[in-house]
């Protein structure tokens, strides 16, 4: 790159517009902490599944129909008259699964290792505002195909608004474009489901730009002392970033090949019959925990307000939490409520996927008012209460001072 | 921590999507040795056309196949002249004539399975008001499509073809048990491959096995191309993984 600069007509160009020196900036000299590990590559292959998606997006854009009678039609020609069109579609509808696998496990890393903590709140907002996003894009891409989950999906989600008070009928209402769920709702849905994708890439970049602002958090939670403590991204984070999407792209190629309908409904492949329900309306899997919320409450607006909820404290997280210590590795309560939240996590989601009768109902109210314990009521005590371990020096130099170094300890803890 | 957590998250996960299609009140399907099961698999073509002579034999009285052509059964072995002389025995609609009336034609290669019947309220006022589905995706459309399909055919009791009051008949792998279809499959109606008559399981065999084909015809360019892609996928993980020691060896 730098070489590149050399020749006067790239000089030129750069001058007028810094592209490479940019490129050469955030990509190449970005000093990164030298201690990540490898839950710092999901970030990276969140970014590769969304380029997935939208290059197969497209391609599939240029065969699909967005019309109730045409569209599931047009899926089947593209799965077998279309070249390659089985892997083309195989690799989206299961890249939406993979891109929610990787961002989900990123969102992990950051609960674990405290990323959401100052300084970088906007950072961690900006990442829920994506979240938010890819929701909003998977959910109405899945209607596309217009099979039965397509079109009852789309119905008991678009219902909900009609849980607001008043307005919520003539809400739901403007949403369909109709009286129910109909072509005029899968053409906007088309629409915003292109539209979306690209709006993620915008909010990447913002999402990037706050990130090489304050620069990345690490294992160790700790900030960071001087230059000893950084090496270029480039050779040691691409390199490592490679060897990630090699293991991803693996891991992805076998359900891809070889159980490409295993995160699918078999329902899907069903037509779309506004007179016919299926049994059990199940979203896909990525949807699950929340849409248990939603069911654990009995009221319909409360429902739709706490699977808001869940999220909408996700913003407030930096300040739920009050422990000043980042990084888990030095917070021993923490990191054991921080295993029963996955659990309850994985609890949600088990009963999100099961019929609300029977047991199922009580699991998935204790689970959904575990949930908001965890944040709204543990996160802050812990912090309070909880004794973290003497924090390293510095990244550079990772022995343990004798005891807590001042001034870094929880902030209660004056020992 | 964090990497000691991490398989159990990925199991967690992908543990939900096959637990959420756990049904309730019908029989899991008996899980059959189908020649297309594993990395290696393949379709039998010599099964798919016995499922072939079963299918136009018997359930295409009831059954539409819409999203297969005529030409689409070269892939299964039959030449060219074989598909058109099949094609050949469906009347499909025409071009309107010199006076604009309908007209009907013979089938040609380009052309789709016809539905037997010419509307919904057709099919339900024959069929004891139930409307068979069409078949071509029904292995994709049911949770273990070709199991449930083969088990839903060669179910003792639903052989012994006891009607209910209702018309209905008693099936374990049915949702509810009691399907509308009279049980379709008959001694006489197909052969095994050595041309002697075959048994009720085995010609459920061969045209869940033509169904499965139906629904993914592809099966065979995508397991081809898996083995390859994740061949060189590890190969490339592998130099990437020793690229990435060397790189930080001195770290
Ligand atoms: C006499 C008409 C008739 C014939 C012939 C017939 N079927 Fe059916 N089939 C039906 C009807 C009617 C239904 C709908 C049953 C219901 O919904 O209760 C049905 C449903 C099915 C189903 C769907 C079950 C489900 O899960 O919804 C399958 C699979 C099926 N038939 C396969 C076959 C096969 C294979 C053949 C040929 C061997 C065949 N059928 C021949 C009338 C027929
Ligand atoms: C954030 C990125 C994206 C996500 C998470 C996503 C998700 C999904 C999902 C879950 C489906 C349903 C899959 C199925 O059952 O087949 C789908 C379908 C579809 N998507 Fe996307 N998508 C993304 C980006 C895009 C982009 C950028 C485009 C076009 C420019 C696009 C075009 C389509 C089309 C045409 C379909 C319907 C065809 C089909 O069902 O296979 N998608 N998407």
């Amino acid at each position: 790159m730098e070489s590149l600069l050399n020749i006067g007509i790239v000089r030129w160009f750069d001058n007028r517009l810094p592209l490479l020196s940019y490129t050469q900036h955030h990509m190449m000299d970005y000093p990164a902490p030298r201690n990540l590990n490898y839950a710092w590559n999901f970030g990276s292959l969140a970014g590769l599944a969304l380029v997935i998606q939208i290059v197969t997006g497209i391609v599939l854009a240029m065969h699909y129909t967005p019309h109730t009678e045409m569209a599931f039609d047009s899926v089947e020609r593209i799965m077998r008259d279309v070249n390659y069109g089985w892997l083309i579609r195989y690799i989206h509808s299961n890249g939406a699964s993979f891109f929610f696998i990787v961002v989900y496990l990123h969102v992990f890393r950051g609960l674990y290792y405290g990323s959401y903590k100052a300084p970088r709140e906007v950072l961690w907002w900006i990442g829920l505002v994506i979240l938010l996003c890819m929701m909003g894009t998977a959910f109405m891409g899945y209607v596309l195909p217009w099979g039965q989950m397509s079109f009852w999906g789309a119905t008991v989600i678009t219902n909900l608004f009609s849980a607001i008070p008043l307005i919520g009928t003539p809400i739901v209402e403007w949403l369909w474009g109709g009286f129910s769920v109909d072509n005029p709702t899968l053409n906007r849905f088309y629409a915003l489901h292109y539209l979306l994708p690209f709006v993620i890439v915008g909010l990447v970049v913002l999402h990037l730009w706050a990130l090489h602002h304050k620069k990345s958090n690490n294992p160790l939670g700790i900030d960071y002392k001087g230059p000893q403590d950084f090496i270029p991204f480039h050779p040691y984070y691409t390199i490592k970033d490679a060897f990630g999407v090699g293991v991803f792209l693996i891991v992805f190629a076998a359900f891809l090949f070889y159980a490409p309908n295993y995160m699918g409904h078999p329902d899907n492949y069903i037509p779309a019959d506004p007179l016919k329900t299926p049994a059990h309306i199940v979203p896909e899997w990525y949807f699950l925990p929340f849409y248990a919320i939603l069911r654990a409450i009995p009221d319909k607006l409360g429902g739709v307000i706490a699977m808001g909820l869940s999220i909408g404290i996700l913003f407030l997280l930096p300040w739920l939490d009050t422990s000043r210590v980042r990084s888990a590795t030095f917070r021993p309560v923490f990191k054991w409520f921080y295993l029963l939240m996955l659990i309850d996590m994985g609890i949600l989601g088990y009963v999100g996927s099961q019929p609300a009768e029977g047991d199922w109902i009580w699991i998935g109210q204790l689970a959904t008012a575990y949930y908001f314990i965890h944040f709204l009521v543990l996160l802050p005590l812990i912090g309070w209460f909880e004794r973290p371990r003497p924090l390293p020096d510095s990244i550079a130099k990772p022995v343990l001072a004798a005891g807590p170094v001042p001034g870094v300890g929880a902030a209660h803890d004056k020992a | 921590m964090m990497k000691r957590f991490m398989p159990a998250i990925l199991a967690l996960s992908f543990a939900l999507p096959a637990s959420a299609l756990a049904a309730g009140d019908q029989a899991h399907p008996e899980s059959r040795n189908w020649s297309w099961n594993g990395i290696f698999g393949t379709y039998d073509r010599a099964q798919l056309q016995r499922g072939l002579e079963i299918f136009t034999g018997q359930c295409i009285n009831c059954h539409g196949l819409k999203f297969i052509h005529f030409r689409d059964l070269i892939q299964i072995g039959l030449s060219e002249d074989q598909a058109e002389a099949l094609a050949e025995q469906f009347e499909v609609a025409g071009d309107p004539d010199e006076w604009g009336d309908p007209t009907t034609r013979p089938a040609k290669l380009f052309d789709r399975f016809p539905d037997p019947y010419r509307n919904e309220e057709e099919a339900r006022a024959l069929n004891n008001g139930a409307v068979p589905p069409d078949l071509s995706l029904m292995a994709k459309a049911r949770p273990d499509g070709s199991n449930y399909i083969a088990s839903l055919l060669s179910d003792a009791e639903y052989n012994e073809g006891n009607p209910t009051d209702d018309g209905l008949y008693h099936n374990a792998y049915f949702p509810g048990g009691l399907i509308a279809m009279a049980p379709p499959l008959y001694e006489g109606l197909g052969v095994n491959a050595d041309g002697s008559d075959a048994s009720i399981d085995e010609m459920s065999d061969d045209i869940a096995a033509f169904l499965t084909w139906t629904a993914e015809p592809r099966l065979e360019d995508r397991k081809g191309m898996g083995l390859k892609v994740i061949l060189f996928l590890l190969v490339l993980t592998g130099l990437l993984y020793v690229s990435k020691r060397k790189i930080w060896a001195n770290v």
